[in-house]
């Protein structure tokens, strides 16, 4: 079984001639991996010629290529092929007890660039999602205004709309990693993360409309119209600053999932205040000290204390591809590709390290680079089939850097919960398998 | 300034007539004419129901500790417990204060490790414990509590942690006394850097390049035993491009892995199970408060008469027949709908 112990060729292409004693494990992992492409031959994988004169998926009439295919509008909404179904949302099991106060995470294994489809956005409910009828949603702006005022969603379309492209982050994303390991995948540890370009109305313009207290008003809380009635109080400095309205999501309205047919855009800020059916504005004077904001979303420190009214989600990246409990197909290049984001502005810098953090080369940054969207990094990577730590790590327009797990822990301690923007560790063993690992 | 601050002069009530029919855009209107209309004061009325940590917005109102036990029993107990310190649905609500944590304002628990924590470790301002119940409770049914319902709740719970006696009545007029009696009423810190933008940052990195201070050691990892517990990661994994999923959960010796299992369709039983809250506290292979949906088709889908038996639970609530947690009565169900969710449990909740 020498052969086994050889690092790389985890898929051998088919033509090459078997490796004297090569069996056992390794193989038979190959053969479930290949039997993953439901049907389709290890030729179809490698690319590879199987014949001497050449791959018959080539040299051979296929059927698509034969046939007449599918007419127009044979799906009035698509869908995504019926290869990328192993792409779904998917809740951590164990993590939550009754699924109407649950999260399912968003595949960012197999995403490409910033924007997150809408079907695999991550949800996250407090008393379960509705699917309101927009024409019977009301939305009140009260308080510390001049008139309270009443807009029906054919009000809030008529008014100056902004598309912007912002990221969604759960401020417990991450949050199952601070005192060891729990989750295998970066669908779990970090797909509390999402990012659509948001279509709606500045709540500066609806607060200016309603004359809002210019002298007195320090904080806005907004409401959501669902059962949890979920509040959360947010500064008038960042309600007048760059929050929406919501109505639109990379082109189409929300989905019911994400609050449809309204919710509030909190730019930099912790999910948990982009309060979903969004009914009610209210301007105050005072933190109105929710349970979002005195039960829940506080980071216990090791004191015993609770910091209270943590909500920007600090600068933290991810490398998406390769990322744990995936498999490295062979020996040779790759492009490491991730994601990086920051709560406080723009994305400066990614470097990685294939070290475990000892050396860095720092990343190719995709455009667009948007403050407080994600910003994709894509950077060279050739395997030699030896055992790997990968590692991202961020630098914002703040200068700030993005943290190890033991600097974070030094200072927070391990059950804070909350805004664990840790650099993330990727061990690629041997055997091309990746897992999620901690080093120090 | 607007035109409603100069109508701010005007008697009440013709204020509240122009305020009324000025959905024409006659008021306030700033630069989107035509566009929203004026709050009525009984529409402002029926949504500022918040009630804010300095007790504004806190209604008039009582509720004993003893009739709180009531409405705890009939409404909140199937899910938090008995004594509220069920961990089975939710979080415990109660235990893990002490009269020391009520003196000094500080749970001293939240500083150990390893110590759970329940809501009232947590809270440190009543208001939000008040509000809460009063906004979204109980999980089936949000908003049904009365005020005077709000606060015997809100006054059983404080009793069940030893906070006030047990013969207490909460009032608006003493909700403050409550505060200061609150064991984590200092428990709580605003010295971070995570409230604006421009905050300043707890943790310091620094951008090393080469050979960094580093171990590269692995200090932890998923333990074997836990390779399956997220499933088949291959199943989660596209199936061309630069890697595969691994294969965490074997399959069958034979069998061909399926390339993607799609879950299949709600039926329409279930999907009226999952709406009437009933897959909170029923799984359908496995007890979660009470039993599963399957336990329950084994046990009685062969008992005469079991269907009858079975609807009548369901709309007048039971219980000793699993344990003791009761199953609350569900008196606003239509009787055809219970009668075709029985049908389907006993049919193997399909």
């Amino acid at each position: 079984m020498e052969t086994n112990r050889r690092a790389g060729r985890i898929l051998p292409a088919p033509e090459a001639p078997a490796p004297t004693g090569r069996s056992g494990g390794r193989r038979s992992f190959l053969r479930n991996a290949l039997a993953l492409g439901g049907g389709a031959a290890a030729a179809a994988l490698s690319g590879r010629a199987s014949a001497a004169d050449g791959d018959p998926l080539i040299l051979k009439p296929q059927p698509h290529a034969t046939a007449l295919g599918q007419p127009v509008a044979a799906l009035g909404y698509g869908q995504p092929s019926k290869w990328e179904k192993n792409l779904q949302r998917r809740e951590s099991p164990g993590l939550t007890r009754v699924p109407q106060s649950s999260v399912a995470f968003a595949p960012l294994q197999g995403m490409f660039g910033i924007i997150t489809p809408n079907g695999l956005h991550f949800e996250r409910h407090h008393q379960g999602w509705w699917d309101l009828d927009p024409s019977r949603h009301r939305l009140m702006v009260m308080g510390m205004v001049k008139q309270s005022r009443v807009y029906t969603m054919d009000d809030l379309m008529r008014l100056p709309s902004v598309s912007r492209i912002h990221f969604i982050e759960c401020g417990a994303n991450t949050g199952m990693e601070w005192s060891n390991v729990a989750v295998p995948t970066v669908q779990y540890s970090h797909g509390m993360l999402s990012c659509c370009e948001f279509t709606g109305v500045k709540l500066s313009t609806l607060l200016d409309e309603c004359g809002y207290d210019r002298k007195k008003a320090r904080f806005v809380l907004a409401e959501g119209a669902d059962g949890s009635g979920l509040t959360r109080t947010i500064s008038i400095e960042q309600a007048l600053d760059d929050v929406i309205v919501a109505w639109g999501m990379n082109g189409e309205m929300l989905r019911p999932e994400n609050g449809y047919p309204l919710r509030l855009v909190v730019p930099g800020v912790q999910g948990v205040s982009w309060v979903k059916w969004l009914r009610r504005i209210e301007v105050g004077d005072k933190h109105w000290d929710t349970r979002e904001e005195v039960l829940h979303y506080i980071d216990l420190m090791p004191d015993g204390l609770h910091r209270q009214y943590t909500q920007i989600q600090e600068a933290k990246s991810v490398i998406t591809t390769p990322s744990g409990g995936q498999m490295l197909l062979d020996k040779g290049f790759y492009n490491v590709s991730g994601l990086a984001w920051s709560g406080r502005g723009r994305i400066r810098r990614v470097d990685v390290s294939v070290d475990g953090g000892r050396n860095w080369r720092t990343a190719r940054l995709e455009g667009p680079v948007l403050a407080k969207a994600l910003t994709r990094f894509n950077i060279d990577w050739v395997w030699d089939g030896s055992p790997a730590v990968l590692q991202s790590r961020a630098i914002d327009e703040t200068g700030y850097v993005q943290p190890k797990i033991s600097q974070l822990r030094a200072v927070r301690g391990t059950r804070s919960i909350y805004h664990n923007n840790m650099i993330q560790s990727w061990k690629v063993a041997e055997s091309g398998e990746v897992s999620n690992v901690q080093v120090g | 300034m607007s035109r409603s601050a100069s109508l701010s002069h005007a008697p009440a009530a013709l204020l509240l007539a122009a305020l009324l029919c000025a959905s024409a855009g006659a008021v306030a209107q700033g630069k989107y004419p035509g566009i929203g209309r004026p709050a009525t004061p009984a529409e402002v009325k029926a949504w500022d129901t918040d009630v804010r940590s300095d007790f504004t917005g806190l209604p008039k109102g009582s509720g004993s500790a003893k009739k709180g036990e009531e409405v705890w029993d009939a409404k909140c107990a199937s899910c938090h417990g008995t004594f509220a310190e069920s961990n089975e649905v939710f979080p415990p609500i109660v235990g893990g204060t002490t009269a020391e944590d009520i003196k000094n304002g500080r749970v001293a628990g939240l500083a150990k490790s390893n110590e759970g924590r329940t809501t009232l470790m947590k809270l440190s301002r009543i208001s939000t414990l008040w509000d809460y119940i009063h906004r979204s409770m109980p999980w089936t049914a949000p908003r049904s509590l009365s005020v005077e319902e709000t606060y015997a709740v809100t006054a059983y719970i404080l009793a069940l942690g030893r906070i006030v006696p047990e013969d207490f009545v909460l009032s608006d007029a003493n909700m403050a006394e409550v505060q200061a009696r609150l064991p984590n009423r200092n428990g709580t810190t605003t010295a971070h850097g995570l409230w604006t933008v421009k905050g300043r940052p707890d943790v310091k990195n620094t951008a090393c390049m080469k050979d960094c201070p580093t171990e590269a050691k692995v200090m932890s990892q998923l333990p074997a035993h836990a390779r399956d517990a997220h499933g088949n990661i291959a199943e989660q994994n596209r199936v061309v491009g630069p890697v595969r999923g691994a294969v965490t959960v074997r399959a069958a010796a034979g069998a061909a892995a399926p390339v993607a299992t799609a879950a299949p369709a709600a039926s329409a039983d279930r999907i009226m199970a999952e709406k009437n809250g009933c897959l909170a506290c029923h799984g359908v292979d496995n007890k979660i408060v009470g039993p599963g949906f399957k336990e329950i088709a084994a046990r009685y889908k062969d008992a005469g008469g079991s269907e009858a038996k079975l609807a009548a639970k369901i709309k007048a609530g039971g219980a000793g027949t699993w344990g003791a947690i009761p199953m609350p009565p569900h008196p606003g169900m239509k009787d055809e709908d219970i009668n075709s969710l029985v049908k389907w449990i006993l049919g193997g909740a399909r």
